[in-house]
């Protein structure tokens, strides 16, 4: 299956941005490890991956009677958030779950993908 | 033998161990389930005709896998796939193909199919349906009258709930629960829960809906010894086999409540009292969920143990009590301290106790009948009357209310008792 893996918070931590470089680098060696156990571990495959600039460079495009507009910043407050994400082939939840608690304590969103050919 | 009794056998002890073979093999816990019904509705309509099969229970299981594959067929038709998944080597085969599964199999199996109902991807309230559905195979009928609601709300209440297992990708296996210990809690909630169900007093209800807290009993035992030297799986099962043990003595021929006190503790079943009290003494303190649920067996069975009502042991209850609440901080075990600091310490004792409950439970209709009863234990009969009036106001109908107005009848009627 696949598992689209959405990081949406910080939870119990720090924001990036006030992490001091030390901290930053301990965080950044667990998204190493993340990636490290993904390809040791049988069935599994990180098939995207990016971290996302944020709500300041975030735009929603919407269509309304035929009319395109673009606004600034996340259409969700739940995205708000949105630092990064996978795209992580694996055999199922309690595989991704696992391997998942190997990265910074953030809140995550895990959403199957549908299963199409 | 005919037909019903076989087919009963067979759903009574071999439904667990045929769903768990069917989710080895097939994965889809959105389909199989459906299909082990189908198999045995076939075998409701086929049997009495043609006569009981030689092996009953592999006869469903053949009808049952068919009627995966027919089901996943039509789903591949549907999403015109080219390639047919069905065509695929079947995961795992069961190497046995007769009546009884290979050693061990059966037993690995039914736990899968329990940690899978009790899996955190499902809501915490739909978790007892799932498993007295998938392990038991309890009909959804009898599951939506134990959740008093209607058997079409509780079917698709199910449906959804296996829906989310297959879109989720929730595997089919025993967690490690060495990493991942709440998952053994998850289970033990599950099966409180649906045994309480069983238990809750609702307007126009039995006070016990016993068949239905039958099932959540079984799938406690089962648990405990399908996965032996689990503090909190085998502290389950003994409380839920003691307090179940009263269930004939709870309720009087009009379907009333009957006090603990008033119980005929001869219609408590012995056998079952010295099963969950074996099964306490094997426990040792401990903490967390297996402790609370340890302490609560242990009232269970201070109580079951009395010869007569007068010579229970209230000042172990209340001690119980004290080292519950101080687990839990819960008002309700309070409350229930309460009760038995009153019978231990004398009534004024335990309208202290209460003080600090009712604060933190306002408008509870148990504190002020607790409250009542201590006030009738004293003496003041006015001031009983007042406080099961106020019970009265915040009590819903039912059983219980019933009994509230039986005792204010009784007290208003000259009874000090």
């Amino acid at each position: 299956m696949k598992y689209l893996v959405l990081l949406i918070g910080y939870g119990e931590m720090l924001p990036w941005e006030e992490l001091t470089p030390e901290q930053q680098a301990a965080d950044m060696q667990k998204f190493g490890e993340f990636g490290a156990a993904c390809e040791a571990r049988p069935g599994v495959e990180i098939l995207s991956g990016e971290a996302l600039g944020g709500p300041a460079s975030s735009t929603v495009m919407s269509t309304r009677d035929g009319t395109v507009s673009l606004t600034e910043g996340p259409f969700a407050e739940a995205l708000e958030g949105l630092g990064g994400f996978y795209l992580v082939e694996a055999p199922d939840i309690d595989v991704v779950v696992d391997l998942l608690t190997i990265l910074p304590p953030y809140d995550i969103q895990i959403a199957p993908t549908v299963d199409t050919p | 033998m005919s037909a019903g009794p076989v087919l009963d056998e067979v759903w009574r002890t071999h439904w667990g161990r045929l769903l768990g073979q069917l989710m080895h093999r097939f994965g889809r816990p959105d389909l199989v389930e459906d299909a082990l019904a189908g198999a045995f509705a076939d075998a409701a309509a086929q049997w009495p005709r043609s006569g009981v099969p030689e092996n009953p229970a592999g006869w469903i299981r053949t009808v049952a896998s068919r009627r995966v594959v027919d089901a996943l067929r039509r789903e591949q038709t549907a999403r015109t796939k080219a390639h047919l998944l069905v065509d695929d080597e079947p995961r795992n085969e069961p190497a046995h193909d007769g009546t009884a599964p290979a050693p061990g199999e059966d037993v690995d199996e039914r736990l899968s199919l329990l940690f899978m109902a009790t899996h955190p991807v499902l809501a915490p309230e739909v978790r007892p349906a799932l498993a007295l559905r998938f392990v038991l195979g309890v009909p959804t009928a009898d599951i939506a009258r134990l959740f008093l609601v209607p058997t079409a709300t509780m079917a698709a209440r199910l449906t959804r709930a296996k829906a989310r297992l297959a879109s989720s990708g929730v595997p089919f296996v025993v967690p490690d629960l060495d990493r991942w210990p709440d998952r053994l809690d998850d289970v033990a909630r599950t099966i409180y829960l649906a045994f309480t169900a069983g238990y809750a007093p609702v307007g126009g209800e039995d006070v016990v809906r016993v068949g239905q807290a039958d099932d959540a009993v079984r799938l406690a035992e089962l648990a405990a010894d399908l996965l032996p030297g689990r503090p909190v799986l085998e502290a389950l099962a003994a409380l839920l086999v003691l307090q179940h043990a009263r269930r004939d003595a709870r309720t009087g021929p009009d379907g009333r409540l009957v006090r603990l006190v008033d119980q005929d503790r001869g219609r408590w079943r012995g056998d079952e009292i010295d099963a969950g009290t074996g099964r306490l003494r094997t426990l040792e303190p401990g903490a967390g969920l297996a402790e609370e649920l340890r302490l609560q067996a242990l009232v269970a069975a201070f109580h079951d143990t009395a010869a007569t009502s007068a010579e229970t042991d209230w000042a172990a209850i209340a001690l119980t009590y004290a080292r519950l609440e101080a687990l839990t901080g819960s008002p309700i075990v309070r409350l229930n301290r309460a009760v038995a600091v009153g019978e231990a310490a004398g009534p004024m004792a335990g309208l202290a106790v209460l003080r600090a409950a009712a604060d933190r439970l306002p408008h509870h209709h148990r504190v002020a009948l607790v409250r009542a009863e201590l006030l009738r234990r004293d003496g003041q009969v006015d001031a009983a009357l007042a406080a099961y009036d106020e019970a009265l106001t915040d009590c819903p109908d039912g059983a219980e209310r019933t009994h509230i107005l039986a005792r204010r009848e009784d007290l208003a009627a000259g009874s000090s008792r």
